[in-house]
């Protein structure tokens, strides 16, 4: 019960760790791009937008497969994390602006002459990074604490998640707010004064995420196995039960929703450099169900469900949107389907299923 | 026999007649009047319908009181009330002498020394039968307490013997989904008592029971009875005739009779009401 992994897991999570921060940089920046091995750019890029995405996931399962809570809303505080990395994206390009002009260049196309107040600081990397985790973690402390007080639960909590991302997709979309409108924020072209579009920077960029992801896989795995992870789960399945064991099931509620909003933040942080793009669009309601998906897909309450299932709906969306473009979305509806009326507990809850009846 | 551990436990409550206003009753309870609940005067009603209508009630210190009364005679909103999932339209409903229960939340109640067993076994069926009880534990049950909890060995002993004394000790592993019916319940009961609170609600407890399990626990309630206080509601006579001192009876949302078996038995308006039929 207190151990992390068993040894098994530990192994498993030791050969991950290293291909992402060996094999990967060795195959991209070390063998010759003549050779049959060699990593292109294209995947280094793919592959690091997936580790992002994966964290989403991870925190997604938190917050559903174990809390029992479904928010559809999870992709507003990754692009939150996005837009607060974008800002110190947006101030490093300086004067290299098509305006040449040291606001960017959506600002010079509004005829605006300083940047807004909220602009203050942008500059300074470590006052964005601070921005990636207090934005999303107070919006969802702030939006927790009404929807948690107010018992709002199951779909209901899942429609105003779903509302809350909607509002913020208009918001964002004004070129009013000052976030670049429905283009929202790209070009950028250095990170802490170094070339941004540089195969180093991409590998660079690659190996934070990785480092970040397994983080989170580690901070995940502690907090589920803990005392704490039983609570929530206990939640999950008979909240009231716990009321009357003496827990206040909101504070657990608040702090697992807030922590899984702060960890999206960072996701959405590490994604906007790679893809060179941060625009309303990630906060379209549909990208919120698609983490859903992930999740459902591979398994929920089991952490390395999320993970598989981040990286195989991915995979697949990347494959399916290149290959076949006009019947990924059929795909993707198909797939849920298929996973709520065959796997409901997804593809771990089925590969153990499969497992139990040999070892008996 | 296998309980020393647990009865040592609760045994540390302060001596009868001292005082502790204004703290809570994780430090103590004032009961210094003999009562440890009080309900005056309580109704409450849902969209017209009164479900309790000037109900009051008042239940001794370590005494075993069972409540009867037909369907709809607000039991159930009662032991609501009393855990705070209800609050009333008017009235008063107090713990000891000084903790106003209509002011606090579910888990300040169960913190304070209320349990409260459902008439649908509900426990944590994902769970293990042993992590049942570890989550009922009493503990400081606050969320940065809980991030970095650790069972000490006492508190492993205190689960074995809470096992035994629920007859689960071969199915500590098990999940608690798997037990039968019975099982379930003792189990909803034995992470009752993990709580240690001083007033236990015991909502049909023997329903789905065998007759031996149903024999097992009224000799558990009356064994527990004098350290705790139970209020009993069940329907099944017989359990009731077993166990039964005090026995109250509930009609549309207020006391009709209360008093020794015997007598409410003999009572016309409740042969009337409740019995008769």
């Amino acid at each position: 019960m207190t151990r992390l992994f068993s040894p098994r897991g530990w192994i498993a999570l030791v050969a991950f760790a290293a291909a992402l921060l060996l094999v990967v940089p060795v195959l991209a920046l070390a063998v010759p791009e003549s050779s049959a091995l060699h990593l292109s750019q294209y995947w280094v890029g793919l592959c690091g937008k997936f580790l992002c995405y994966a964290i989403v996931a991870l925190a997604m399962d938190l917050v559903w497969g174990y809390a029992g809570i479904l928010s559809l809303g999870h992709g507003l505080f990754f692009a939150l994390g996005g837009y607060a990395m974008g800002m110190y994206l947006m101030r490093q390009i300086g004067l290299d602006g098509v305006y040449h002009s040291h606001l960017p260049d959506f600002m010079v196309f509004l005829d605006w002459k300083a940047y807004p107040w909220y602009w203050s600081f942008s500059e300074h990397f470590w006052y964005c990074a601070a921005l990636v985790v207090l934005v999303p973690g107070l919006l969802a402390y702030v939006f927790g604490w009404f929807a948690f007080r107010s018992r709002i639960k199951g779909v209901y909590f899942a429609i105003i998640t779903q509302a809350l991302t909607y509002a913020a997709l208009l918001l964002f979309f004004r070129n009013d707010t000052g976030f670049g409108g429905n283009n929202g924020f790209t070009d950028f072209k250095r990170i802490l004064g170094i070339p941004i579009a540089t195969p180093q920077m991409r590998v660079a960029l690659f190996m934070l995420s990785a480092a970040a992801l397994l983080g989170t896989l580690l901070l995940a795995r502690w907090l589920v196995s803990s005392k704490f992870g039983r609570v929530l789960a206990a939640i999950r399945d008979a909240e009231q039960r716990v009321m009357f064991c003496g827990y206040n099931t909101e504070h657990y509620k608040l702090f697992v929703f807030t922590l899984s909003a702060v960890l999206c933040g960072i996701a959405g942080a590490l994604y906007v450099p790679q893809v060179g793009i941060i625009n309303p669009s990630e906060m379209s309601p549909a990208n919120s169900i698609e983490i859903a998906i992930w999740v459902a897909v591979g398994g929920r309450g089991t952490l390395v469900g999320a993970l598989l299932g981040a990286f195989a709906v991915n995979g697949a969306k990347s494959f399916f949107t290149q290959a076949f473009p006009e019947i990924w979305l059929y795909f993707l509806g198909l797939l849920f389907v298929l996973v709520t009326l065959f796997l409901p507990q997804g593809v771990v809850g089925a590969l153990r299923l499969l497992r139990r009846p040999a070892a008996a | 026999m296998s309980s020393i551990a647990y009865s040592s436990a609760l045994d540390s409550s302060p001596p009868a007649g001292e005082a502790l206003y204004g703290r809570m009753a994780t430090a103590g309870l004032d009961t210094s009047h003999g009562a440890i609940l009080y309900l005056d005067d309580i109704s409450v009603s849902f969209d017209g319908f009164k479900a309790l209508n000037s109900l009051s009630l008042s239940i001794d210190v370590g005494e075993l009181r069972c409540v009867i009364g037909p369907n709809g005679a607000g039991k159930t909103t009662m032991m609501d009330v009393i855990t705070g999932k209800t609050r009333p339209d008017a009235g008063t409903a107090f713990f000891g002498q000084t903790i106003d229960l209509t002011r606090l939340s579910e888990a300040q109640i169960a913190q304070a020394g209320i349990g409260r067993k459902f008439q649908k076994p509900t426990i944590f069926e994902q769970h293990t039968v042993f992590e049942n009880l570890e989550l009922a534990m009493k503990a400081d049950k606050r969320v940065r307490r809980t991030l970095f909890a650790r069972l000490s060995s006492e508190e492993r002993d205190r689960i074995a013997s809470m096992l035994a004394r629920v007859g689960l000790a071969g199915a500590a592993d098990r999940s608690a989904g798997l037990l039968s019916h019975g099982q379930k319940q003792w189990l909803e009961i034995g992470m009752l008592l993990m709580q240690e609170p001083k007033l236990l609600l015991l909502d049909e407890p023997v329903a789905g029971m065998s007759d031996e399990e149903t024999e097992r626990t009224a000799e558990l309630f009356l064994s527990l009875a004098g350290r705790h206080s139970l209020v009993v509601v069940e329907h099944d006579m017989a359990f009731i005739a077993r166990i039964a001192r005090k026995v109250t009876v509930l009609h549309e949302g207020s006391v009709l009779a209360e008093g020794p078996h015997e007598q409410v038995q003999a009572d016309p308006k409740v042969i009337e009401v409740y019995l008769g039929r």
